[in-house]
């Protein structure tokens, strides 16, 4: 299931997260978030959610979240694990390419 | 075993998937690392016909796929990792999966050229972005670069300014290659600056983890100077991607796929190539669309004979 973050839960659902958390940040404007949407949705179906959780975080409607993690592009992905940064990917790319960055996760 | 599998998903692409599809070949389409292709970092396309009131760049790719997928088109979300032209049928590998084909249009584009720098690699996220509608949002209030003096430089500078405070335009020559509609828009543009003769050397700001600054060099005097900023964008041409098929198909000393003049066909029968990748000259949406519609028509009438 893909979760929706924000400024308000990203405390309690990505930081104090026991599981690693993969947080999607977009905009309805960036065509290559569009692409990763996809991706995304179909990942959090493949999946196992008790190893990885997935959500997408709206950078437009929570810049706080966005602003703190100095995110300056996107689509940017950031993996949390223990309420830290534990990797980062910027850009769109395929649904193979985008599986193997995780690979240590799932 | 297939009848034809394209390679790309931008305008050449779909096109021949649609034409394709319409033919009832049975199509299959890789979309590859960046699907939908340049497009869909651009912003409002003004110049596609029949979109009097110009179009997104994400629609219009999002329609031809709708469109290709209608008429039967099977996509498949990965990339080609190697391809073997070298006997028949022709071997496409996609995701760890063997495939055959009796044909193959490749319709791979081209991917905007980098500065080629260190520092530009290990910025990529932190102030250096390869997409200004996307990330033009986060330089609200700042200060900003576009490097370049073609068209597309000239639009990113322009949308750029609706956010940021100042955007410096950095131009190697000391005129611009643009068209003059775009050099009018961006000479009346009261928040673009311009910077002649002059380019990026290095981009600061790697210890800080984020652009600070860019190194410049007056390429008149050999001068160099810092010039203190947030982002750092660019649009100086692109990069035909073929490097999957350097060794089997015939190249052109820039890197594009060559075709017969004319006509879709390369240097392997059977094997066709659309769009930017074969197009060093036009590079748009439409041509891109119409040699892939020529490239399916080529393929239809390669299966039958």
């Amino acid at each position: 299931m893909e979760h929706t973050f924000t400024d308000q839960n990203f405390q309690a659902e990505v930081l104090g997260s026991p599981i690693p958390v993969l947080v999607d940040f977009w905009a309805v404007w960036c065509g290559p978030c569009r692409v990763m949407a996809q991706v995304i949705e179909e990942l959090a179906h493949e999946i196992a959610p008790e190893k990885l959780k997935i959500g997408k975080l709206n950078v437009d409607e929570n810049p706080t979240s966005a602003g703190s993690y100095s995110v300056m592009s996107i689509p940017t992905f950031l993996i949390f694990k223990d309420g830290k940064v534990a990797d980062q990917i910027v850009g769109a790319m395929s649904k193979s390419a985008f599986k193997d960055k995780l690979e240590k996760y799932i | 075993m297939r009848n034809v599998i394209i390679i790309g998903s931008g305008p050449a692409g779909w096109t021949a998937a649609v034409y394709a599809a319409r033919a009832e070949l049975k199509p299959l389409l890789f979309e590859g690392p960046e699907p939908g292709g340049q497009l869909t970092t651009t912003t409002e396309i003004e110049n596609f016909p029949g979109f009097p009131k110009g179009i997104l760049g994400t629609e219009l790719m999002a329609q031809m796929r709708e469109q290709a997928a209608r008429f039967g088109t099977e996509i498949i979300s990965e990339n080609v990792t190697a391809l073997d032209l070298t006997a028949r049928p022709f071997r496409v590998q996609a995701g760890g999966q063997d495939y055959e084909t009796k044909t193959v249009i490749i319709s791979t584009g081209a991917t905007a050229r980098r500065l080629g720098l260190e520092s530009e690699k290990q910025l990529y996220g932190k102030g250096v972005s390869a997409c200004a509608t996307c990330d033009g949002f986060f330089f609200k209030g700042k200060k900003v670069i576009v490097v370049g003096g073609g068209d597309s430089a000239m639009e990113e500078a322009n949308f750029l300014t609706r956010f940021a405070d100042k955007v410096t335009l950095i131009h190697r020559r000391d005129a611009f290659r643009a068209s003059k509609i775009m050099q009018e828009r961006t000479f009346k543009n009261p928040k673009i600056e311009v910077i002649w003769n002059t380019a990026v050397e290095e981009i600061l700001g790697v210890a800080a983890g984020h652009v600070t600054g860019v190194k410049l060099k007056d390429m008149l005097t050999g001068e160099m100077s810092e010039l203190p900023i947030d982002g750092v964008f660019s649009a100086i041409g692109h990069v035909p991607n073929t490097e999957l098929f350097k060794h089997s198909l015939e190249l052109d000393e820039k890197g594009y796929i060559k075709t017969v003049p004319g006509t879709p066909r390369t240097s392997i029968p059977g094997v066709f190539a659309a769009g930017d990748v074969q197009d060093p000259h036009y590079r748009q949406a439409v041509t891109a669309a119409g040699s892939g519609c020529a490239a399916a028509i080529e393929a239809e009438r390669y299966l039958r004979d």
